[in-house]
C-alpha cells in the first residue's frame, strides 16, 4: 500500500482500463448505466442503418451522403460508450493494482495450529477458522486477523498500514488486535483467530479497493433515478420530434435524431458517475482510511457533530513539563533536582519532559552514575513512579493525591499551600504531578496537555462547515474547559466515561444529526456502532474495529476531518458534474434544432447562432463535443472538485458560476471549433 | 365503502350548498340591489328591449355608429372570435375586407389613419365598444347621412368618451349602444 | 406600449400582492385551527356539515387514507356531473331548452372540470342548461380548487412535521377551504361583479330587436356567481364561448382587474401560507419576487409583441398600430396582455382575448408559462408544483455544497427524488406525446383552424393546456371530436393526478423524517442566490424539454412572420 498509495495512472493500468473498457461493452453490463445503455443502443441502431440506410424507411440514394453520415455518427457514439467504460474501469484500476498487491501478501501464509491436545500442526493459513488458536515465531508472517492471548511482541505493519515502523501486540489491553499478513519481527505471540476464511481484514481490504463490493450509495441512488428520469424525457422530446417533422412535410432521419438523444441525455454525468463513487472511496483509501461502505463515506460529508478524543486527537496528548513550582521552604533547584532524579529513567514522554525541562533550568544528571538505582515504574496502583537509590533516598513523583496519600502514610505533613498550587494547575488547564523525596514534598510539576498545531483553524474551519465538534475527556471540568478555550472546540464532556459518549451519540441523533466519532478501545465499540461515522484505530481492538464503519490504518483521530472533507466532495463532483452536463445541452439544442428543420423552416436559421457550416457538421460537432467531454473530465472526477470549507450559499454560487454558467459557455465554444475542424478537413458536406 | 357512503352524502350537501343555495341567493340579492345589471342591462326604446348596452349588434345603417367586425355576426347567443393566426392569409383576407367596406362606407379615408381594432374582429364578436378614431372615422359618413352637423357628432363623441380606469386601466373609447341613444335622441327619436 | 399601460399591469400586480399577503396569512390561520371573527357563522355550519356527512372531526389520517379519500369523492362529483351533462336536456332549470351532451363531450367535461382545468369543448350558451351551469359547473369550479388547496396543505403539513403520521383530517380541511374561503370570497365577489354589470338571473334569454329593426337573441343566465368561482378557483371556465372577452363576463376594465385579482388571490396568497407554516417569511419573500419577476417578464413580452403588432397586416395592408385581433377594445393592449399572462400563470384558462389570434411571441407566453406550470400556478397545485422544482433544485444544490439535500430541515433522499422525477416525467409526457399522435393522424390535423407552423401550436396549445390544468385555448381548433374529448380528457387527468398522488406520497415519506436543525452548512433555501437557481432549474428543465416544441411552434412563426412571409 505504501508504494502505491501516491501511484498516478501507470502505463499498466491505462493499458488494463483500455481491455477493461471493451469488456464492459457487454449489454449486460452496460444496463447498470442507464444512461450509457441508451447510447450503446443508439449506437446498434445506427450501425444497423450504416449498412442499409432505408432499414427503418426511407428513400435515401446513394448520392444522399446517408450512408457516410450514419457511419461517422456510429463511430461517434461508439468512442462515447467507450470512453464513459474507460472513465470507469482507470477509476477501478487503480484499486485493482492495490488489490493485487496485497494478495500477494496473502498468499503462502501458512499456520501453525494448535491441535486439541496441545500440540501444533503446520496447515495453510486459508483453513484457519475463527476460534483457532496458532502461534507465531519471530519472523514468520501472522497467518490471519486474531487477538494475542499470549505474549508480547513486535509487528511489522507495513503491508497493510504503510508504516514502516513496528508496533508492540501483546495480550490484554487495547493493543492485542493483529491483522493477517503484517510480520512478527520480534518474540513469539500466541493468537486466537477471530476470522473466518474470506472475512479477513485483508479480504475485505481487497474487495474495498478492487470495488467488488461497491453499492450505490443512496445519494447515488437518487441521482440516478433523476438522471433515468432526465433520460426519459429527453426520449420522449426526441421522439416525438419526428412526428412533428412528418407534419412539416420533411421527415429526419434516424441518425440524426439519436444523436440529438445522446446530446441531451446526460451521458457526461452518466458516463462518469460510477468512477466518481469508485475515485471517492480510492482518495479514503489513499489517506490510509478503511471505508467498510461509499455509504460511511458519504455520511461523512453530513456530519453535524463530531465528537473527538482530547488525548492525542486534539492535544499531543502527552503532557509535558512546563513549569516547576516548589511547595512549603523548598527552593526551585532543590524541587528540580528531586524532579530530575525521579524521572532520570522514566522513558515516557512525560519523565523525558521533566528531564529536558530540568536541563533548560541548568540542572542535569548522568543515568551512568545511577546505574545501581532502583527503577520504580509507573503502575495504575500506585500511580507513581521515581528511584530508589542505593543511599535508601527515595524519590516518587505522581499524581498529587496518591502522593499525598503516600506522604500522610509515611508520617509526613503536607505542605498547607499544595492545595492551592494544585487547583491553580488543573484550572489552568494542566496536570500537576506532585514530587517527594523521603515523606517531603518538595513541590509540584505543572504538566502542560499541548494542543496540537493547527487543530484551533482546523476547528474553524468545520464550524464554517456547519460541523460542531464536541471535546471528550476523562479530565476535570476546569481542566477540560480550559483546553476546549484553547483548541476552539464549540462543547465539551469533563470526567467522561464510555456511557457519556453513547449519551451524547443518541441526543444528537435524537435531533436529526449525524455524529462523527472515532475510538480504539472495547468500551468504545458500542458509541462507535451507534454512530454514523465510526472511525476505529487500526491499533485498536477487534471489538472497535468492528464496531466503526471505517478503520484509520495509521491510527489517526484528526483523520476524520479529512473524511468529511471527502464526502463532502465526492458530492460535490457529482453535483457539479451533473450541472455540467445538464447546462451543456443548451448549446447543443442551439447546434442541432436549426440543423434538423432546415428544410422545413428556413427561417429557424436564425438560431444557428453559432454559424455552424452545414446541418450535419453541427450535428456531428455537438456529437463529437459530447463525446470527447467524457475523458476531458475523467481528471476532475478522479480528482474530485476541489473543496474548501465556506458557508453553503457562497460554495452553492461559486460552484453554479463554474459548473453552471461554464457549462452553459464551454459547448458553444467547444462545438463550434469542432465544426471548424470538419469543415477544415472537408467533411462538412458529406 | 364507509368512505364511498360519505363521499355520497358529502356529494349531496355540497351540490345544494355550492350549486343550489349560492348561485341563488346570490340572484337573489343580484337581482334585489342592481335589477339592471342583473338582467343583462338591456335596453328599452319606445316599450322594446333594442338590446343590451354590453352587447354589440348588427348595425349597418348609415345613420348609426357601427361596431367592430365580428367573425359571429353579432350572435348574442354564441360569441366567439376569428381565432385566425397572425400568419393565417385569411386572416390578411378577412382585414383586406374589413377595409374595403369601411372605405366603402366612409369614402375618403386614408388606409393610415384606419385604427386597427375598426377592421380587426373582436374577441367576443360583442364588442360594446369602440375606439375614439373609429367613432370619429364614422362622423362624415353619419352626418351626410342625418343632416346632423359633425361638431354636433363630435360633441357626442367626446360626451360619451370614456376615459382610462384611473388613468391606467383600460383605453379611451365610447360604447356604441350609448352613443346611438345619444344620436337618436339628438335626432328627436 | 404606453406609459399608462405599462403602469397599469404594475398596478395590477401589485394589487395581487397586497392582498395576496394578507390572504396567506388567514388561509394559515383556517388550517391551522384557528378561531376568527365569523366563528359564531362557521362553526355551527360545519357542525351540520359534519354531522350529515358523518365525519369525525378530531380524526387524523395518513397520507395513505388522505389521499384515498381525496381521489375517492371527487370520483363520486366527476360521475355525477357525466350524468347532469348528459341527462340535462330531460332535468329542470332549462330555460333554453338545451339538449344533452354526446359521450365523450360530456366524459371531456367531466374530466375537465373536475381536474380543475376547465377545458371547454363546448359552448355555454348554446350547449349548457343553467342547471349544468350551476349544479355541475360553478359547483365543481368550488370542490376541485377546494381539492388543490387541501393537497397543497395536507403536503406542508407533511414537511414541517417531526417523525409524525399523519396530514391532518381530509374531510375537515376540505369541509373548511369552501366554509372559510371560498364561499365567502365567492359571494363577495359575485356581488360586486353584479354591480358592476354582470348579469345574475333565471329568466332565459332575451330577444331584442335591435336599433336598426333586426332581432337578436341575447343569452344570459346566472353568470356573475359562477364568474367570481370561475376566477377564485383558478378554473377559467366561462358562461359563455367567448369566456372573460364577452361583456356580460367582463364588462369593464375595473372588472377585469378584479377578475385578475381573483384568479391570482388564493395562489399568491398560498405562498404567505406556506411560508408561516415552515415559519419561514424571507423564503416566502424569496419565492415572491423570483415568481413575480417571472409573471411580468411573461406580461412585457405579450404587451410588446402585441403592441408592436403583426408586421404581415402592416405591410400588406398599411393598417399600423398594435394588434386587435380578437381583442377588446375596454381592455387594451395592456389589460389583454396581464390576463394573458395571468390566466396562464395562474392556470386559469380565462381568457379576455382570443389566444389563438396573438403575435407569436405573444401566443409563446401562454404556452411556456403553462409548460412551467409553476409560475405561482393553480390553485394548490401550483405551490405543490413550486415545491416539486424546489426538491429538484435542493438535490442538485445539496450537491453542489457536499451535503446529501435537505429541504426545511427534511433530507432529501432516493425516494423522494423518485417520486418527484415521477411528477416531472408526466407534464411533458402527457403533452408531447399526444401532440404527436394528433399531428400524425387525420383525426388530429383535421380539426386545425390555422395552418402551417400556428396549426401545430394550435394543437400543442391544446395538449399543453389540458396537462397544465390551464383550460384556455387556440380556440380555433376544433375540439369538440372524438378524438380531441378523448384525448385531452386523459391528458387533463393524468396531469392532474399522477403528479398529484406522487406528491401524496413524497409527503407521506416526508412526514415520518425528522427535522435536522440548521447549521452553518446548511444550504439556506430562503437567499436570493438560491431563488435563482430554483428559477434556473424550473426554466432549464422547461426549456430543455420544450425547446423543439417552441422553436417549431411560436419561434418558427415569429421568424417567418418578421420574413415576411405567410402560413401556406
Amino acid at each position: 500500500m505504501a508504494n502505491s498509495k501516491s501511484a498516478g495512472l501507470s502505463g499498466a493500468i491505462v493499458n488494463h482500463a483500455i481491455v477493461d473498457s471493451f469488456r464492459k461493452l457487454d449489454p449486460r453490463t452496460m444496463v447498470k448505466s442507464p444512461v450509457m445503455f441508451v447510447v450503446e443502443i443508439g449506437f446498434v441502431i445506427t450501425l444497423l442503418l450504416s449498412f442499409d440506410p432505408n432499414l427503418f424507411g426511407g428513400h435515401y440514394g446513394p448520392g444522399s451522403g446517408e450512408r457516410a453520415f450514419n457511419i461517422f455518427v456510429t463511430v461517434v457514439l461508439f468512442i462515447t460508450v467507450l470512453f464513459g467504460n474507460f472513465a470507469e474501469a482507470i477509476a477501478e484500476g487503480r484499486g485493482k493494482a492495490q488489490a493485487e498487491s496485497l494478495r500477494k501478501s496473502k498468499t503462502d501464509l501458512t499456520a501453525n495450529r494448535r491441535r486439541s491436545d496441545g500440540t501444533y500442526e503446520r496447515i495453510p493459513a486459508t483453513t484457519l477458522r475463527r476460534g483457532d488458536i496458532v502461534r507465531v515465531l519471530a519472523g514468520e508472517a501472522i497467518p490471519g486477523d486474531g487477538e494475542v492471548i499470549e505474549g508480547l511482541g513486535s509487528v511489522d505493519e507495513s503491508a497493510i498500514t504503510g508504516e514502516s515502523a513496528p508496533v508492540i501486540r501483546g495480550a490484554g489491553g487495547d493493543f492485542s488486535s493483529v491483522t493477517g499478513g503484517t510480520k512478527l519481527l520480534s518474540d513469539e505471540l500466541v493468537i486466537r483467530i477471530t476470522a473466518d476464511p474470506g472475512e479477513s481484514f485483508l479480504d475485505k481490504m481487497i474487495s474495498l479497493v478492487e470495488g467488488a463490493s461497491r453499492q450505490k450509495t443512496p445519494n447515488e441512488l437518487a441521482l440516478s433515478v433523476l438522471l433515468a428520469g432526465l433520460t426519459l424525457i429527453f426520449l420522449i422530446v426526441v421522439d416525438t420530434l419526428r412526428p412533428i417533422a412528418t407534419y412539416l412535410g420533411a421527415p429526419i432521419d434516424i441518425a440524426t435524431l439519436i444523436a440529438l438523444l445522446v446530446c441531451l441525455i446526460p451521458t457526461t454525468i452518466g458516463a462518469l458517475l460510477s468512477a466518481i463513487g469508485i475515485a471517492g472511496m480510492d482518495r479514503v483509501i489513499r489517506f490510509n482510511v478503511i471505508a467498510k461502505s461509499g455509504k460511511a463515506v458519504e455520511a461523512a460529508g453530513d456530519v453535524n457533530t463530531l465528537i473527538l478524543d482530547k488525548t492525542g486527537t486534539i492535544t499531543i496528548g502527552n503532557r509535558l513539563a512546563s513549569e516547576f513550582i516548589p511547595v512549603g521552604q523548598h527552593t526551585d533547584k532543590s524541587l528540580i533536582e528531586i524532579a530530575v532524579l525521579s524521572s532520570l529513567f522514566d522513558e515516557t514522554p512525560e519523565g523525558r519532559s521533566v528531564v529536558e525541562l530540568s536541563k533548560e533550568n541548568g540542572v542535569s544528571f548522568v543515568r551512568e552514575e545511577f546505574h545501581d538505582a532502583e527503577n520504580i515504574e509507573f503502575s495504575a496502583d500506585t500511580r507513581m513512579s521515581g528511584l530508589n537509590l542505593p543511599d535508601g533516598t527515595v524519590t516518587r513523583k505522581g499524581a498529587v493525591d496518591a502522593i499525598r496519600q503516600y506522604v500522610q502514610q509515611r508520617g509526613g505533613k503536607v505542605p498547607a499551600d499544595l492545595e492551592a498550587k494544585t487547583s491553580r494547575i488543573a484550572m489552568e488547564g494542566g496536570t500537576p504531578l506532585a514530587v517527594v523525596s523521603g515523606n517531603e514534598v518538595y513541590g509540584l510539576i505543572y504538566l502542560k496537555d499541548i494542543v496540537k498545531p493547527g487543530m484551533k483553524e482546523r476547528f474553524e474551519e468545520l464550524r464554517k462547515m456547519g460541523i460542531k465538534t464536541v471535546m471528550c475527556t476523562g479530565d476535570n471540568p476546569l481542566t477540560a474547559a480550559t483546553i476546549a478555550k484553547e483548541a476552539g472546540v464549540d462543547d465539551f464532556i469533563a470526567e467522561a466515561k464510555p456511557e457519556d459518549k453513547m449519551r451524547l451519540i443518541k441526543e444528537e441523533q435524537a435531533q436529526g444529526k449525524l455524529v462523527a466519532m472515532s475510538g480504539d478501545g472495547t468500551n468504545d465499540a458500542p458509541a462507535l456502532a451507534q454512530a454514523d461515522v465510526g472511525l476505529a484505530m487500526n491499533t485498536g481492538t477487534p471489538a472497535a474495529k468492528e464496531a466503526g464503519n471505517m478503520v484509520d490504518l495509521d491510527s489517526d483521530p484528526t483523520k476524520l476531518i479529512e473524511v468529511v472533507s471527502i464526502g463532502k466532495q465526492l458530492l460535490i463532483t457529482r453535483g457539479a458534474i451533473t450541472t455540467f452536463s445538464i447546462a451543456n445541452d443548451v448549446a447543443k439544442y442551439f447546434a442541432i434544432i436549426p440543423a434538423m428543420f432546415i428544410a422545413m423552416i428556413p427561417q429557424l436559421q436564425a438560431l444557428n447562432i453559432m454559424h455552424l457550416t452545414s446541418p450535419r457538421s453541427a450535428i456531428l460537432s455537438a456529437l463529437i463535443f459530447n463525446a470527447i467531454i467524457i475523458p476531458l473530465l475523467i481528471p476532475l472526477a478522479m480528482r474530485g472538485v476541489k473543496y474548501r470549507p465556506m458557508n453553503a450559499t457562497s460554495m452553492l454560487m461559486r460552484n453554479i458560476f463554474i459548473y453552471g454558467i461554464g457549462g452553459v459557455i464551454a459547448p458553444f465554444v467547444g462545438i463550434k471549433i469542432i465544426d471548424l475542424i470538419i469543415t477544415a478537413l472537408g467533411l462538412a458536406h458529406i | 365503502m364507509v368512505n364511498l357512503w360519505r363521499s355520497l352524502r358529502f356529494l349531496v350537501v355540497s351540490v345544494v350548498l355550492l350549486g343550489l343555495i349560492y348561485p341563488l341567493i346570490v340572484t337573489g340579492i343580484g337581482q334585489l340591489l342592481f335589477p339592471y345589471h342583473a338582467n343583462g342591462s338591456m335596453i328599452k326604446l319606445h316599450g322594446r328591449v333594442v338590446g343590451s348596452m354590453l352587447i354589440a349588434q348588427n348595425v349597418t345603417n348609415p345613420g348609426l355608429f357601427h361596431y367592430r367586425p365580428s367573425a359571429v355576426n353579432y350572435a348574442g347567443n354564441g360569441s366567439g372570435g376569428s381565432n385566425l393566426g397572425p400568419t393565417n392569409p385569411a386572416l390578411i383576407k378577412e382585414i383586406k375586407g374589413n377595409i374595403q367596406t369601411v372605405e366603402q362606407q366612409n369614402p375618403g379615408t386614408p388606409v393610415s389613419q384606419i385604427p386597427p381594432d375598426m377592421v380587426e374582429s373582436s374577441a367576443s364578436g360583442l364588442d360594446p365598444d369602440i375606439s375614439i378614431q373609429d367613432a370619429k372615422i364614422q362622423v362624415p359618413r353619419i352626418s351626410k347621412a342625418t343632416g346632423l352637423s359633425q361638431q354636433v357628432l363630435m360633441a357626442l363623441i367626446n360626451r360619451n368618451e370614456q376615459g382610462r380606469f384611473l388613468g391606467i386601466w383600460g383605453q379611451p373609447m365610447v360604447n356604441v349602444m350609448k352613443l346611438n341613444l345619444a344620436l337618436l335622441q339628438q335626432r328627436g327619436k | 406600449m404606453t406609459f399608462a399601460g405599462t403602469i397599469g399591469i404594475l398596478a395590477v400586480v401589485a394589487l395581487i400582492l397586497a392582498l395576496a399577503i394578507p390572504m396567506g396569512g388567514y388561509i394559515y390561520r383556517v388550517f391551522t385551527g384557528q378561531r376568527n371573527w365569523f366563528e359564531p357563522v362557521y362553526a355551527p355550519v360545519e357542525r351540520v356539515i359534519y354531522k350529515f356527512v358523518g365525519i369525525n372531526p378530531d380524526a387524523e389520517m395518513d397520507w395513505k387514507s388522505y389521499a384515498k379519500s381525496w381521489l375517492l369523492v371527487q370520483f363520486v362529483m366527476a360521475l355525477f356531473v357525466y350524468i347532469i351533462f348528459v341527462l340535462q336536456g330531460h332535468l329542470p332549470i332549462n330555460p333554453d331548452h338545451i339538449k344533452g351532451m354526446s359521450w365523450d363531450l360530456a366524459f371531456n367535461t367531466a374530466a375537465s372540470f373536475i381536474t380543475n382545468t376547465n377545458w371547454q369543448n363546448y359552448a355555454g350558451e348554446q350547449s349548457m342548461s343553467y342547471l349544468g351551469q350551476m349544479a355541475a359547473i360553478t359547483y365543481l369550479q368550488f370542490t376541485s380548487a377546494a381539492a388543490g388547496v387541501v393537497a397543497v396543505i395536507a403536503f406542508v403539513r407533511g414537511m414541517v412535521a417531526n417523525k409524525g403520521k399523519t396530514l391532518g383530517n381530509f374531510w375537515v380541511d376540505y369541509v373548511k377551504v369552501h366554509t372559510r374561503i371560498l364561499l365567502p370570497l365567492a359571494f363577495l365577489f359575485a356581488i360586486v361583479f353584479v354591480g358592476l354589470g354582470l348579469p345574475e338571473t333565471l329568466h332565459g334569454a332575451q330577444i331584442a330587436h335591435t336599433l336598426q329593426g333586426g332581432t337578436q337573441t341575447i343569452s344570459r343566465g346566472p353568470v356573475a356567481s359562477l364568474e367570481a368561482i370561475k376566477q377564485l378557483g383558478t378554473n377559467g371556465g366561462g358562461y359563455f364561448n367567448a369566456n372573460s372577452a364577452h361583456p356580460f363576463e367582463d364588462p369593464t376594465a375595473l372588472t377585469t382587474v378584479l377578475e385578475i385579482l381573483a384568479m391570482a388571490l388564493i395562489p399568491a396568497a398560498l405562498v404567505t401560507t406556506f411560508g408561516k407554516f415552515i415559519k419561514d417569511r424571507k423564503q416566502a419573500a424569496v419565492l415572491y419576487v423570483f415568481l413575480t419577476g417571472l409573471l411580468l417578464a411573461g406580461a412585457f413580452t405579450v404587451y410588446a409583441s402585441e403592441s408592436a403588432g403583426d408586421p404581415l397586416v402592416h405591410h400588406l395592408l398599411g393598417i399600423g398600430g398594435g394588434n386587435m385581433e380578437g381583442k377588446e377594445v375596454r381592455f387594451g393592449q395592456s389589460l389583454s396582455s396581464i390576463f394573458v399572462a395571468a390566466t396562464t400563470a395562474f392556470t386559469t384558462g380565462a381568457v379576455n382575448t382570443m389566444h389563438d389570434s396573438l403575435t407569436p411571441l405573444g401566443g409563446m407566453v401562454p404556452i411556456v408559462f403553462m409548460m412551467f406550470n409553476s409560475v405561482f400556478g393553480g390553485i394548490g397545485v401550483g405551490l405543490l408544483n413550486i415545491l416539486m422544482f424546489l426538491i429538484i433544485a435542493v438535490f442538485l444544490s445539496g450537491l453542489m455544497v457536499g451535503r446529501t439535500p435537505e429541504i426545511f430541515g427534511k433530507k432529501i433522499e432516493a425516494r423522494e427524488i423518485k417520486l418527484a422525477t415521477a411528477a416531472m416525467l408526466v407534464h411533458p409526457f402527457v403533452i408531447l406525446v399526444p401532440t404527436a399522435i394528433a399531428l400524425v393522424t387525420k383525426a388530429g390535423t383535421s380539426s386545425m383552424a390555422n395552418p402551417g407552423l400556428h396549426g401545430f401550436s394550435e394543437v400543442l396549445y391544446a395538449f399543453t393546456s389540458g396537462a397544465a390544468n390551464n383550460g384556455s385555448a387556440f380556440a380555433g381548433l376544433n375540439g369538440n371530436t372524438v378524438f380531441y374529448n378523448v384525448a385531452i380528457g386523459l391528458v387533463m387527468l393524468f396531469g392532474r393526478y399522477v403528479s398529484m398522488v406522487a406528491m401524496f406520497a413524497m409527503a407521506g415519506s416526508l412526514v415520518k423524517k425528522s427535522v435536522v436543525p440548521e447549521s452553518a452548512g446548511t444550504l439556506r433555501t430562503n437567499t436570493f442566490s438560491f431563488g435563482g437557481v430554483f428559477l434556473a432549474v424550473i426554466i432549464i428543465v422547461g426549456a430543455l424539454t420544450f425547446f423543439p416544441a417552441v422553436a417549431v411552434g411560436p419561434i418558427g412563426e415569429h421568424l417567418q412572420m418578421i420574413a415576411g412571409q405567410l402560413a401556406k
